[in-house]
């Protein structure tokens, strides 16, 4: 449960402001107090919509705290790049992992769990347990 | 053989091909897609272009392993990924030797275009690159010549299919009657094989 062996959490979405605001909901939903790292990687690095390389692995070694790293993605580039990052290259710190989850309440359900002291195993798995929340 | 100044000469033959057509790439992404891919790819092989002169990879496999890895950073769209990843395989499969065999080229070229299915799950007739490329891989066994005219049928091919990847997939129906932009910027990297070879109707790469 000490801090410095919490999950990093990952957001990338295709637009910036999308990352940072999940990011910002993530986080107000997950505590009140210290929640695990957390990052936002949208769009490219000039602001436009798409995915940056470059953001991505800023992201992801700014949050690592040598527990890994779990990366939640949104749509099209975003999944593709991550994939591709994660299948070769070395962009990426090791204990890397995608998430296969709902944006929004994946990463809420990561960060919450995260925050809770889980595992990357534990972590993943609440996230992706989000798919299963039917609203109707 | 193959030596290192043909992969050179491909990408910078490609590069050439893109920056010519990517007004006409952009305008079938605007049918189906986000009207970005020209303008997209433009960006990956201009920063390729500058990153081979910028440090000489002394291997085929150098070469291409390098140029992924530029449209990985660089392209920001789902492209990126994709032509990075069937190149990056590309390269890694050619080894470190400074010549490969057409045959290991074409191997290898192969596992690159298998690389890319895995990534985005696509097959072929989902109205993607994979439709252009695949053939393609089958034709090098014969002549750059004859893959580069499989890669173009391949990709006038995608007009009637219905796209079942990508943006495009969200269209349904309406994706019907359009050429896939992927396919047809995969088409102008099969041709730019056979102007690196330096012939016009066949070769031997």
């Amino acid at each position: 449960m000490s801090e410095e062996q919490q999950v990093g959490i990952v957001l990338v979405s295709h637009s910036g402001p999308v990352a940072e605001t999940v990011a910002e909901l993530a986080r107000g939903l997950a505590a009140g107090g210290a929640t695990a790292p957390v990052a936002a990687a949208g769009g490219t690095s000039a602001g436009g919509l798409g995915t940056s390389v470059e953001l991505i692995a800023g992201a992801a070694r700014s949050v690592d705290r040598g527990a890994g790293v779990a990366l939640l993605v949104d749509l099209g580039s975003a999944v593709l790049t991550v994939k591709a990052m994660l299948a070769e290259g070395d962009e990426l710190p090791p204990g890397s992992r995608l998430v296969d989850a709902p944006f929004v309440e994946g990463a809420v359900a990561a960060l919450v769990t995260a925050s809770a002291g889980g595992d990357l195993d534990t972590v993943e798995a609440a996230a992706a347990d989000a798919y299963g929340y039917r609203k109707v | 053989m193959l030596d290192t100044d043909f992969f050179r000469r491909w990408m910078a033959a490609t590069a050439a091909a893109v920056d010519r057509e990517a007004s006409r790439l952009t305008e079938l992404d605007a049918a189906i897609g986000d009207a970005d891919h020209g303008s997209n790819m433009q960006r990956g092989f201009t920063a390729v272009t500058a990153a081979l002169e910028r440090e000489s990879p002394a291997t085929p496999g150098a070469v291409l392993t390098l140029a992924g890895r530029q449209l990985i950073s660089t392209v920001g769209g789902a492209s990126g990924p994709l032509y990075g990843t069937l190149l990056r395989r590309t390269g890694k499969a050619l080894g470190d030797e400074p010549e490969v065999t057409d045959g290991r080229f074409a191997d290898a070229l192969e596992a690159g275009v298998e690389a890319v299915a895995q990534l985005g799950g696509a097959k072929a007739g989902d109205k993607t690159m994979l439709d252009a490329l695949l053939p393609a891989v089958g034709a090098l066994r014969s002549s750059a010549g004859a893959a580069r005219d499989a890669a173009l049928a391949g990709a006038l091919a995608t007009v009637p299919l219905q796209a079942r990847k990508g943006r495009a997939s969200y269209l349904g129906e309406r994706s019907i009657g359009h050429q896939d932009p992927g396919a047809t910027s995969a088409a102008l990297l099969v041709a730019a094989l056979v102007e690196a070879a330096g012939t016009s109707g066949g070769g031997d790469a």
